[in-house]
C-alpha cells in the first residue's frame, strides 16, 4: 500500500499548495467576490450535507450517465470504423466534417425540443462525450500493430475474437486516457447547461449564490464542483488500474 | 500427417498504384516431420510463403496443401511463430500460451493441463503471471514457442524468430527448438536470415531467389540435428556452400544478409 500513501501524500501536499496560493490571491486582490479558504471552507462544512450534497448528487449523476452513454456508443462505433477500412471511408469525412463543430451550440435547440430538465443537459454532455471518444477509438483501432492480429487470426480467430483478444485491449488504454480529458470538458459543459437554465444541479447552485451575492456560498459551490472533478477523474484512474494492469508493468 | 506440398504458387500484393507479386511459381515439397530452413535475400517473400501456408493469404495462381487437403483457411494443428513473437501485452504468460486453445474453444481444465506442460517444458513454469514486458526477449520467445506446444501443433512455421535475440540467447533458443523437433518431430519450417541457425536447424535448406521468390536451390543437410553438429567441418563446408548460393543469388549487394555469431 506504498503506493496509495504516497498517492494520498501527493494530494494533500498539493491541496496545501493551492490553499496558500488561494488565500494568497485573495489577500492581495481583498475583494468580497473572492473570500478566502478559510470563509469559503467553513461555508462548504456549514452547507455540504444540506445544500450542497444534493446538488452535487444530481450534477454528479447527469455527467457519469452521459459519459457511460456517450462511452458505450462510441467506443464499438469507434473500434469497428477503425478496423473496416470501407466503412471509414464512409464515417472518416463524417467524423472530421462534424467533430470540429462545437456541440456547445445546440444547446438552445435542445432546450426547446427536449426542456430545461436533466434530458437536455444529458444529451448534450453525451454529444460531446461521444466525439471525444469516437475519434480516439478510431485511431486506436487503426494503430495496431498487424502482427498482433495476424497471430491471433493464425490461431483460427474469427473476426469477433480478434476484437475480444486484441482490438478491444490494445484501444483500452487510449479510451481511459480520453475519458479523463473528457471528465475535464464534461464537468465544463455541465457548468454552462445548468446555469444557463434549470432550478437544480451545483452548476445552478453557483450561479444563484452568485446572484445573491453570497459569495463565500458561491465558493463553496466552486469547491463541491472541483471536488466532483476531482471523484470522478480519480474512479477513473482506478477503473484503468484494474483493467489495463497490463500497460503500467515494465514501465 | 503434416507434410507440405506447395505447385505453383504465386502469391500478389496490392501496392499503391500497382500490385507486387511476392512469389512466383514456386514449387517446394516438405515430408511429415522434416525440418526445413529457408534462407534468401531480403524482401523475397519468405515471410508471405510462410502466411500462405498458415492460410493468411490467399494464393493468386497455385495451390498449397498440408497433410493431403487443400489450405483454405487456418488450419487446427498449424502454429505460426512470428518476428516479433505475436505476443499479446494485455494477457499473461499463461494466456498467451493458452489462446490458441481458447479460441478453437478447448475445455478450460485440458486448457490449463496442455499448458502447464508447455510452460514447463520451456522452463516458463514460474512466470505463469507475469505480462510479456516483465520478460526478457528470450523469455517472451519462449513462450511463443510454448504456444504452438500447447497446441499440439504438428506443423510449426516460424518467421525469423529469433532474430532480434543477441547471440547467446540465440544458441541457446536454437537448441531448444531442436531438442522439441527431436521429441516431437512436428514438420518445421524456418525462415531465417542467418546462414549458421538455418544449417543448425534445416534437415535440407531451402535458397530463394530476390522477389518474386521462386526456389533458387535446395542443400540437403543429411546431418542436422547429429551431436555437435555445430563443431564439425561438416557444419562449416555446408555454411560456406550455402554462402556461395547466396552471394550468387545477389543476397550480399546490398547487405541484405546479417551474418549472425
Amino acid at each position: 500500500m506504498g503506493g496509495l500513501t504516497r498517492r494520498v501524500l501527493g494530494y494533500a501536499s498539493a491541496s496545501l499548495l493551492l490553499l496558500v496560493g488561494w488565500h494568497l490571491v485573495a489577500v492581495l486582490i481583498d475583494s468580497p467576490a473572492l473570500p478566502g479558504p478559510v470563509p469559503a471552507l467553513a461555508a462548504f462544512g456549514r452547507l455540504f450535507a444540506a445544500t450542497l450534497l444534493p446538488e452535487v448528487l444530481v450534477s454528479g449523476w447527469r455527467v457519469a450517465i452521459s459519459m457511460a452513454i456517450g462511452t458505450a456508443l462510441a467506443v464499438p462505433l469507434g473500434l469497428v470504423i477503425g478496423r473496416s477500412p470501407r466503412l471509414d471511408a464512409v464515417c472518416g469525412p463524417l467524423i472530421f466534417l462534424t467533430y470540429p463543430v462545437p456541440k456547445i451550440v445546440f444547446l438552445p435547440v435542445l432546450l426547446v425540443l427536449l426542456g430545461i430538465g436533466s434530458l437536455s443537459k444529458i444529451t448534450l454532455i453525451t454529444l460531446i462525450v461521444f466525439f471525444q471518444i469516437l475519434v480516439t477509438a478510431r485511431d486506436a483501432a487503426r494503430g495496431i500493430p498487424a502482427a498482433s492480429v495476424l497471430s491471433v487470426r493464425s490461431l483460427g480467430a474469427d473476426r469477433w475474437q480478434v476484437f475480444r483478444h486484441v482490438v478491444v485491449p490494445a484501444a483500452l488504454p487510449d479510451v481511459f486516457t480520453a475519458l479523463r480529458i473528457s471528465t475535464g470538458t464534461a464537468i465544463a459543459v455541465l457548468f454552462f447547461t445548468e446555469s444557463i437554465a434549470g432550478t437544480d444541479g451545483i452548476g445552478y447552485y453557483i450561479i444563484d449564490a452568485w446572484s445573491r451575492l453570497a459569495y463565500t456560498d458561491m465558493f463553496a459551490g466552486i469547491v463541491a464542483m472541483a471536488l466532483l472533478g476531482v471523484v470522478l477523474y480519480e474512479a477513473l484512474e482506478v477503473a484503468e488500474a484494474r483493467i489495463c494492469r497490463w500497460a503500467r508493468v515494465g514501465r | 500427417m503434416a507434410g507440405v506440398a506447395i505447385e505453383g504458387l504465386s502469391v500478389t500484393y496490392d501496392g499503391v498504384d500497382r500490385s507486387v507479386d511476392a512469389l512466383t511459381s514456386l514449387d517446394l515439397t516438405i515430408a511429415d516431420g522434416e525440418p526445413v530452413a529457408i534462407i534468401g535475400p531480403s524482401g523475397c517473400g519468405k515471410s508471405t510463403l510462410l502466411l500462405a501456408i498458415a492460410g493468411l493469404v490467399a494464393p493468386a495462381a497455385g495451390r498449397v496443401s498440408v497433410g493431403g487437403r487443400s489450405v483454405e483457411g487456418p488450419r487446427l494443428h498449424t502454429a505460426l511463430i512470428l518476428q516479433d513473437f505475436g505476443l499479446l501485452p494485455w494477457k499473461t504468460v499463461a494466456h498467451n500460451a493458452a489462446l490458441g486453445l481458447e479460441i478453437r474453444r478447448v475445455p478450460a481444465p485440458e486448457r490449463e493441463r496442455r499448458v502447464a506442460e508447455a510452460l514447463e517444458r520451456v522452463g516458463l513454469a514460474e512466470f505463469a503471471h507475469a505480462y510479456p514486458a516483465e520478460l526478457s526477449g528470450g523469455m517472451r520467445q519462449r513462450l511463443a514457442l510454448a504456444r504452438a506446444l500447447a497446441l499440439e501443433a504438428d506443423l510449426l512455421l516460424m518467421d525469423e524468430p529469433l532474430s532480434a535475440l543477441d547471440a547467446l540467447t540465440r544458441e541457446d533458443l536454437q537448441g531448444l527448438l531442436l531438442s522439441v523437433w527431436r521429441q516431437r518431430a512436428h514438420t518445421s519450417l524456418l525462415v531465417t536470415h542467418s546462414i549458421e541457425e538455418a544449417v543448425f536447424l534445416g534437415r535440407r535448406v531451402v535458397v530463394l531467389t530476390p522477389r518474386p521468390g521462386r526456389v533458387a536451390a535446395v542443400v540437403e543437410n543429411p546431418r542436422q540435428g547429429d551431436e555437435g553438429f555445430r563443431d564439425t567441418p561438416a557444419f562449416y563446408e555446408r555454411c560456406a556452400e550455402l554462402r556461395a548460393l547466396l552471394a550468387a543469388e545477389g543476397a550480399f549487394d546490398d547487405r541484405a544478409l546479417t551474418e549472425a555469431e
